[in-house]
Parts: C-alpha cells; structure tokens; sequence
C-alpha cells in the first residue's frame, strides 16, 4: 500500500526527515511512534501527496505523488491534526460538500452521509453547527469525512490529540472497529498507549530517523524487560541512589522524578530494594510499555 | 452500528480531468454557504445602490451644470457618475470578498487545507473561489444596474447588458492580483492599508465621480494606468451609447491582461503557500 525507500523531507536548511524506510500491507493498522518534532507529521504530508518530497523514493497504492498527486488523494483518506472542518456549516454539509470533491455523485454522497453519521455517533447532531461541537465531536466529524470518499487507506496525524480520555476512548473504539473491516490504518502518535491498543505494526521514529520497527510486543520484548520497578526517592537523590541499585535490574533510568529498575520479576527488585535498607516515598510494578522502548533508544521521554 | 461497505473498487471516487470540472466540484460548497448568507447581503445590495444614486446622482448632481462635452457626452450629471458608481461598486465589492474571506480560508479556519486534501488542486480552489467572487459581482451590479434605470441614465438595452458583462470583466481583473496579494500574507495587518491606500484613491480619483480630465496632468496620466479607471470608461461608453472602439478594445485588453496576470500569481503564491 505504501512503500518509502530513503524518503526524505527538508524544509531549507532543515532536515524534517533523513531518510527512512517503510513498507505498508494492505489490512494492517501501521504506527509512527515519536515524540514532537520527530517528523511524523511531514512524513504524513509526503504520504497524504500534499507536500512534495525531497529525496528518496515514495509509492503509495503504487502510485508517484509527483506525477499522480490527484489520484491517489482520490483513494486515500486525510485525518489531519489540527481540524480544518467549515465551521459556517452544519456537520451534515461538512459532510455532503467534501463527498463532492471526491467527483461522487450528490445521491451516492447523501447516502454515504447517513451512514457514516451513524458510524461516528453525530445522526443527532448532524443539523448542528460545527463551532457548537465538542472536541471529541470535531475529530469524530473529521474522521467520518475522512472516509466520505471509502478510502483504501486512512491517513490519521494524531487521531487523539488534545482530547479527553473519554473522548478519546470513543475515537479509539470507531479506529478499532475500522480496523476490524478491513480499512488499512496508517496513524501518528506520541502517545504509546495509542501505539499499543491500535497498530500492528510500528516504527519508533526520533529526529527524522526511525530507530526501530516490529510489533509493540517485539519491540517491547526487544528493547525492554517484561517488567519495570518505579521508585520514588526524595528530590536529588535519584543519581546516588541509582548507584546502589544499578545490579537489581538488567538497566537502571533515571528520571527527574523516580527510577526506572527494568528486570524480569520487579517485586523481587522492591524486596531487594527494602533488604538493603533504602526507603523509597512510593513503589510501583508495572509491565514494560513502548515508553520503555523509547527511553531506551533515545534516553529521552516521548510527551516532555 | 451501521457496517461501512468496503474499499470500493477504483473508479467512484476519481481525480478530476481538468481545471474547470475540479472547480466545478466546489459548487456545492459555495451554493451552501451563499444559501446560508445571501439573506445578509440582500438588503445592502438593494439599498446600497438606492443610495449613491439618490445622494450623489440626483441631490449633489442637481447643484452640477456641466457641459455635456465635458461630461464624456452625458446629458446630465446623474448619467455621467451612474455608470462610474457601477463600476466602483464591482471593484468594492472584490476588495471585500478577496480579503478577509480569502484569508480566513488560509489561515483561520484552514478550510482550503480540506480541499487539497481531496484530489482537488490548488488552481482549482481558486478558480472556484474567484468564481464565487464574480457570482458576487453579478449579483451586486445586476441590482445596482436594476436600481438605476427608473432614473433614465441609459440609453439602449444593449448597452445596459454591455456594462453588466463588463462589470464582471472589471471584477476578475481586481480579484485575480488582489486575492494573489491576499494569499501570500501573513497575517491581516496589511489589509487597512490596501482599504485606505488601495481601494478609496482608486474610487475616488479614477473618473467615476469627475472627469480626470479635470485632474493635473500627472495624476490624470496617473488615472489612465489604473484598472478602475478603464472599468469606468467602458462602462461610461456603453451606458451613454458613444463608444470608442479602439479605445474600448484598449480598456478591455488592459482588463483580461491584468486578470491573466493576477490568475497566475494567485496560483503561484497559494500554492507556495499550501504545497510546502
């Protein structure tokens, strides 16, 4: 469906991607995984054939964007990141006008309308005027216009972005249930709990480059241990305290706020911990998350 | 919950073949959005005319005597600026659509981002939007022309149908730069500047309301380079039935010269603009 070979972006003298590769199938619901400024979204724009690219080789549904921009934006479908709904019409003809720019004719659009108002929940609404909207409402509305024109892929910058949890449980309930019928996803996020519940298949990207690639299970098996100790210690004493610890676990991170301890069994890490006769403010065992992942690759957070 | 039918098969959801039948895609936005404003517009485009035409052509053109070979062959002065205000109300009438509205489709609520999107290009976008704009122009003169013809200013019907079609050629050879100028902007900041330096010297001073003859001679040379003063004269010609043909042919290739020039440049700096 898609497929990049050393694909490159600059804007001037910067480098927004360096060159990177991607292979897309058809069915699967594929992730850039970064934090900002990582090159998601200019990736994104290359891909929805919207912003030209600079280097490197990109076919998408086999197609060139430079020679046949039009027809591929004819079968893809743009979730962007930030709304770019008319807010001076009804969520009905936000609808109804975008079919039309796809060529549909108006009786096939009025149809498709209809249904994907039910799809994304708004039948009620749909006489509403777009600012009336709530953010969840808008990006289910941008969503639902995003396959007006049923798209063999769906391009989604930041799906949830700005929402709250509740909102965004709901977009990621209609993601799933695209997923489900078939509809290849192609998404962005910086939030790894997104990554997790919704792709296959992901690529952890940092400053223009990717770092790695495979399942959130694989990477996570890959790159982290099966499970994490967090511990609290007072202000400042991270660092020392990092050094007493460091033979617990197979790595040790230290964050402004807690320690990371990644080891296979972490409540042997706390009971070690507690041996040794440190006294952490607050305790924590989780499962290794592709927040880990990230840590791990780039030593840096994904939301800073 | 409703199923989503498949991926269709290619074919349904298509590129459009050229520039007109891309542009001709956005009818439905624009015929949406007029249905939803046209009320507010209405009552100023029939009072607007009633207007100029009572205060300037009938209450300060009672104070005026001129000669009529002063007056380009007017008989009275009401005949002599009804056609000037037609013109000047097609060029308002631009600066007003190709502004703000042009701007906030860039910039405020990015609507033209939705558009790219869709198979639809850049050029396309435009012709549609510029196409709105002359409907607008349209609509306003048609009034405007309606308004002014109990008081007896035109002399054919022809002519009057003359004048129309050339308000709509006076309105694309303003919207084109205008909108080209608008679409490379940053912010709206510039805009009192073209409302202040731009349209009310050009209304003013380009023949509508006085012959420029009576202007010194540099701003009267100054006067014949500007598009409106073009607009005017050809406007004038028809209404009073005295045309000059090789100088109508000079005022209407100045007019398709400036609106060829303004299409592209318009193309040029929306596309920097959107396609980066």
């Amino acid at each position: 469906m898609i497929l990049a070979r050393g694909l490159r972006k600059s804007f001037g003298d910067f480098e927004a991607v360096k060159g990177i590769d991607v292979d897309v199938r058809r069915g699967e619901a594929f992730g850039f995984l970064g934090p900002n400024g990582a090159g998601k979204s200019s990736t994104m724009r290359m891909v929805a054939a919207v912003s030209p690219v600079s280097g490197g080789e990109l076919r998408i549904l086999g197609m060139d964007p430079a020679v046949d921009g039009p027809s591929i934006r004819a079968r893809v479908g743009v979730c962007p990141q930030e709304d770019t709904l008319d807010t001076e019409l009804t969520v009905r003809d936000n609808l109804y006008v975008y079919g039309r720019y796809f060529g549909l004719p108006r009786k096939e659009v009025r149809s498709r309308v209809d249904e994907l108002l039910e799809f994304v929940q708004l039948t009620e609404k749909s006489g509403s005027m777009v600012e009336d909207l709530s953010g969840g409402m808008k990006r289910r509305l941008t969503i639902a216009r995003s396959l007006i024109n049923r798209p063999d892929v769906l391009l989604l910058d930041e799906p949830t972005t700005g929402l709250d949890p509740q909102a965004r449980h709901v977009v990621w309930d209609r993601l799933f249930r695209l997923k489900q019928q078939g509809v290849t996803l192609v998404l962005t996020t910086h939030y790894m709990d997104e990554a997790e519940q919704l792709c296959d298949r992901l690529v952890v990207m940092d400053k223009g480059v990717i770092v790695a690639e495979g399942s959130p299970l694989e990477l996570i098996r890959a790159h982290s241990t099966r499970e994490v100790a967090e511990l609290r210690f007072g202000v400042g004493e991270h660092d020392a305290i990092a050094e007493k610890v460091s033979d617990l676990g197979d790595r040790v991170e230290v964050l402004p706020d807690r320690l990371l301890v990644y080891s296979e069994d972490g409540e042997e890490v706390i009971a070690k911990v507690h041996e040794r006769g440190l006294q952490p403010a607050a305790v924590l065992v989780r499962r290794s998350t592709l927040e880990d992942v990230f840590l791990r690759l780039t030593g840096r957070t994904l939301v800073d | 919950m409703a199923a989503l039918d498949p991926p269709q098969a290619p074919g349904l959801s298509t590129a459009p073949t050229n520039l007109l039948s891309g542009a001709a895609r956005l009818f439905d936005y624009w015929a949406i959005l007029y249905k939803r404003t046209w009320k507010g517009s209405a009552i100023s485009s029939f009072v607007t005319p009633l207007l100029y035409v009572v205060a300037m052509g009938v209450l300060l053109g009672g104070f005026i005597k001129g000669d009529p070979a002063k007056l380009d062959g007017a008989t009275s002065y009401l005949a002599f600026v009804a056609p000037g205000m037609v013109a000047a109300q097609a060029m308002t009438t631009v600066f007003g659509e190709v502004t703000y509205p042009v701007m906030g489709m860039i910039k405020w609520n990015k609507s033209y981002f939705g558009m790219i999107a869709s198979p639809l290009a850049v050029s396309e976008v435009i012709l549609a939007h510029l196409g709105f704009v002359i409907f607008r122009v349209a609509t306003t003169c048609a009034v405007f022309l309606a308004v002014m013809a109990p008081f007896g200013v035109f002399t054919s019907v022809a002519g009057v149908f003359a004048a129309f079609f050339v308000q709509l050629l006076i309105g694309a050879a303003f919207a084109t730069p205008i909108y080209a100028f608008t679409a490379g902007l940053k912010d709206e900041s510039a805009f009192s500047l073209v409302f202040r330096l731009g349209m009310i010297p050009l209304f003013l001073f380009s023949g509508a309301f006085f012959p420029i003859s009576n202007l010194s001679r540099w701003m009267e040379a100054l006067a014949t380079v500007t598009p409106l003063w073009h607009g005017v004269d050809l406007t004038r010609m028809l209404t009073l039935g005295e045309v000059d043909w090789p100088l109508a042919a000079v005022h209407v290739a100045y007019l398709v010269t400036l609106t060829l020039a303004g299409w592209f440049w318009a193309v040029r700096r929306l596309s920097r603009r959107m396609v980066s």
